[in-house]
């Protein structure tokens, strides 16, 4: 498992990375392993609002259909549309496959720094 | 196998099919510009496809079959016996009334059979399977609300236990989710019911008992807390099958269930079943169904459409003889066979837990209900032997696997029903099916993870047939 120090993450698996104004986010390396090979991506629109703690997006695996949360409140610039034609590049690069570019971001959860949430995963991988 | 496009040869035929007796086209419609590509078969290579197809499949008539949540009950021949009487199965559903009041009478018996076994008042037959019933379920609450003015309600509450189908239907039907964390005993967390709810509160759903198998003590404070806020309390009839003639969700204080006849009620299951998931309501929620009601005055039987009908949600009466078939079962077992078969239903999946909890990790290890869930979580950290390989190796002893990865809060979740038709000597071949892969899969995890050898199919990549299914044959050129 890697958790690159230079991007945020939250307890419900997604991370952030913050580029200017905008941020990018997507889910944890720890997430796509226990998700298992993913099959399925829904995204929301360019221009849908996201909450804080809310889900966006849902992911499907051979497993189980699972949501995907904001970490931020805002609105959506851009989608990642590679991925719902290619949904296995969350499993192989889930760092460099985003799910979506929010903007006019207003607040955001409790970030965690790479160490804290490596922390955080392994708690929850042996509970 | 030979795919039926793979057998035959062009210009074979067989006289199986009747000529053509309808007019080769219609004016003015447009055709076809090609004739279609179909296999070209004699009747022995189709007699040899079908029985090939036959023999690939899997059923309650071929061995055990461990489903948990599916309930995969024998069904009684007799059922299929009832169902084919002519006066059942040779009417229309736009006869006279006067002509079909035996079939009125079975809807309107079994109406009020399945109502006494589940404490509601009325009952809808239209919808086709349980997530319909939900879905129906919820049209229901939604009209009763409307009818209030109260359609600010929109919010559903669900445990993370739940069922898939409970959020799918709820946000079909047009309400938005609020999901709320099982408490460590693995039941309804009273004190995240009571933040949930609200001015904005429609409704919960649960399964009682729930999809670990465990009977929710506090249900009568669940469904109170749902009331005082303005809500109603729907029942997912799923796992009926563990109180049936012992507890009724209507005295629980549900006002709204669907049931699976296709699981508690022994009507075929799989397949194309069909199914069956009638909505049975309170008294107060009566005007509401869907469909037509059987009414009986003065000895005559009579069709009605509730007075605020939702609509129909299906044509007609829904899988009218799929009814005729839970009604067959339902007097079959009479007012002590019910509770009855229940109760064993229940003392089967004890038995098999407690003779599998020294081997096996049982999260909620207290008695259980008509199910019990084990997790082989502590295997796959310890030498990588995993839910899915036990489920397949299952296979090799010719037993069904159980129910895999649910719910979704167990990792590694193996959910096992038993139910109450299989014999002692059937569970105890299953128990020592479950010790011996236990055993041999520590030993030699690979072997576990190359299993089954001695299926058609063996572990088929679940991953590239979701990624890119391949759905239509393509001739070769």
């Amino acid at each position: 498992m890697t958790y690159p120090v230079e991007l945020k993450y939250v307890k419900s698996h997604e991370w952030v990375r913050e580029d200017g104004d905008v941020v990018y986010i997507g889910i944890t390396d720890y997430a796509q392993d226990a998700l298992g090979d993913l099959v399925f991506v829904n995204l929301p629109e360019v221009g849908d609002e996201v909450t804080a703690g809310e889900a966006f997006a849902d992911v499907e695996s051979v497993k189980a259909v699972s949501d995907v949360f904001s970490p931020v409140t805002g609105v959506v610039l851009e989608i990642n549309e590679e991925l719902l034609d290619a949904p296995e590049q969350i499993n192989q690069d889930p760092y460099g496959a985003w799910f979506i570019k929010v903007g006019q971001v207003q607040e955001h959860e409790d970030y965690l720094s790479a160490a804290e949430y490596e922390e955080h995963a392994q708690a929850e991988a042996e509970a | 196998m030979k795919l039926i496009f793979e057998r035959g040869k062009a210009g074979r035929a067989l006289s199986i099919l009747p000529p053509l007796d309808v007019p080769e086209c219609l004016p003015d419609v447009p055709g076809r510009k090609t004739v279609p590509h179909l296999p070209e078969v004699s009747e022995n290579e189709l007699s040899r496809h079908y029985t090939e197809l036959a023999k690939q499949t899997y059923g309650v008539n071929d061995g055990f079959y461990p489903l948990g949540s599916c309930t995969m009950k024998y069904n009684p021949k007799v059922n299929e016996e009832a169902a084919a009487l002519p006066g059942f199965a040779q009417i229309h559903p736009l006869q006279p009334e006067h002509t079909v009041q035996g079939a009125l009478e079975a809807l309107h018996t079994v109406e009020q059979e399945l109502c006494e076994i589940t404490g509601m008042d009325a009952m809808t037959f239209q919808p086709a399977a349980g997530a319909h019933g939900e879905f129906t379920g919820l049209l229901t609450i939604k009209a009763y609300l409307k009818s209030r003015g109260e359609e600010h309600r929109k919010k559903i509450i669900v445990p993370d236990s739940a069922h898939g189908t409970n959020p799918a239907s709820a946000v079909m039907a047009g309400f938005t989710i609020v999901n709320i964390p099982s408490g460590a005993d693995g039941c309804v967390d009273l004190e995240s019911l009571r933040n949930a709810v609200g001015e904005d509160t429609a409704g919960l759903m649960l399964t009682n008992p729930n999809t670990l198998g465990l009977f929710d003590r506090n249900i009568l404070e669940i469904t109170r807390i749902v009331h005082e806020a303005g809500g109603l309390c729907y029942y997912d009839g799923a796992n009926l099958n563990a109180v049936m003639g012992l507890a009724r969700p209507g005295d629980m204080g549900f006002d709204v269930i669907h049931l699976n006849l296709h699981k508690t009620f022994s009507t075929p299951h799989g397949g194309g079943g069909p199914g069956s998931g009638p909505v049975g309501c309170k008294a107060f929620l009566r005007e509401f169904l869907p469909g037509i009601r059987v009414n009986c005055k003065d000895g005559v039987f009579h069709m009605e459409h509730p007075e605020r009908t939702l609509g129909s949600v299906k044509a007609f009466y829904g899988n009218f003889l799929v009814v005729v078939k839970a009604l067959t079962y339902v007097l079959m077992l009479g007012r002590e066979g019910i509770p009855e078969a229940s109760s064993n239903a229940v003392l089967n999946a004890n038995y098999m837990m407690r003779k599998l909890e020294d081997l096996y990790d049982m999260p909620y290890p207290d008695a259980c209900m008509h199910e019990f869930v084990m997790s082989l979580e502590r295997q796959k950290h310890e030498n990588g032997v995993t839910a899915m390989d036990v489920a397949k190796s299952l296979q090799d002893y010719g037993i069904h696997p159980p129910t895999m990865y649910f719910p979704l809060i167990v990792h590694e979740a193996l959910m096992v029903e038993p139910t109450e038709t299989e014999s002692k000597e059937t569970l105890d071949a299953a128990i020592q099916a479950f010790r011996e892969i236990f055993a041999h899969a520590a030993e030699n995890p690979a072997e576990a993870a190359a299993s089954p050898k001695t299926t058609p199919i063996g572990r088929p990549d679940e991953v590239q047939a979701a990624r890119k299914p391949v759905l239509r044959y393509s001739w070769p050129d």
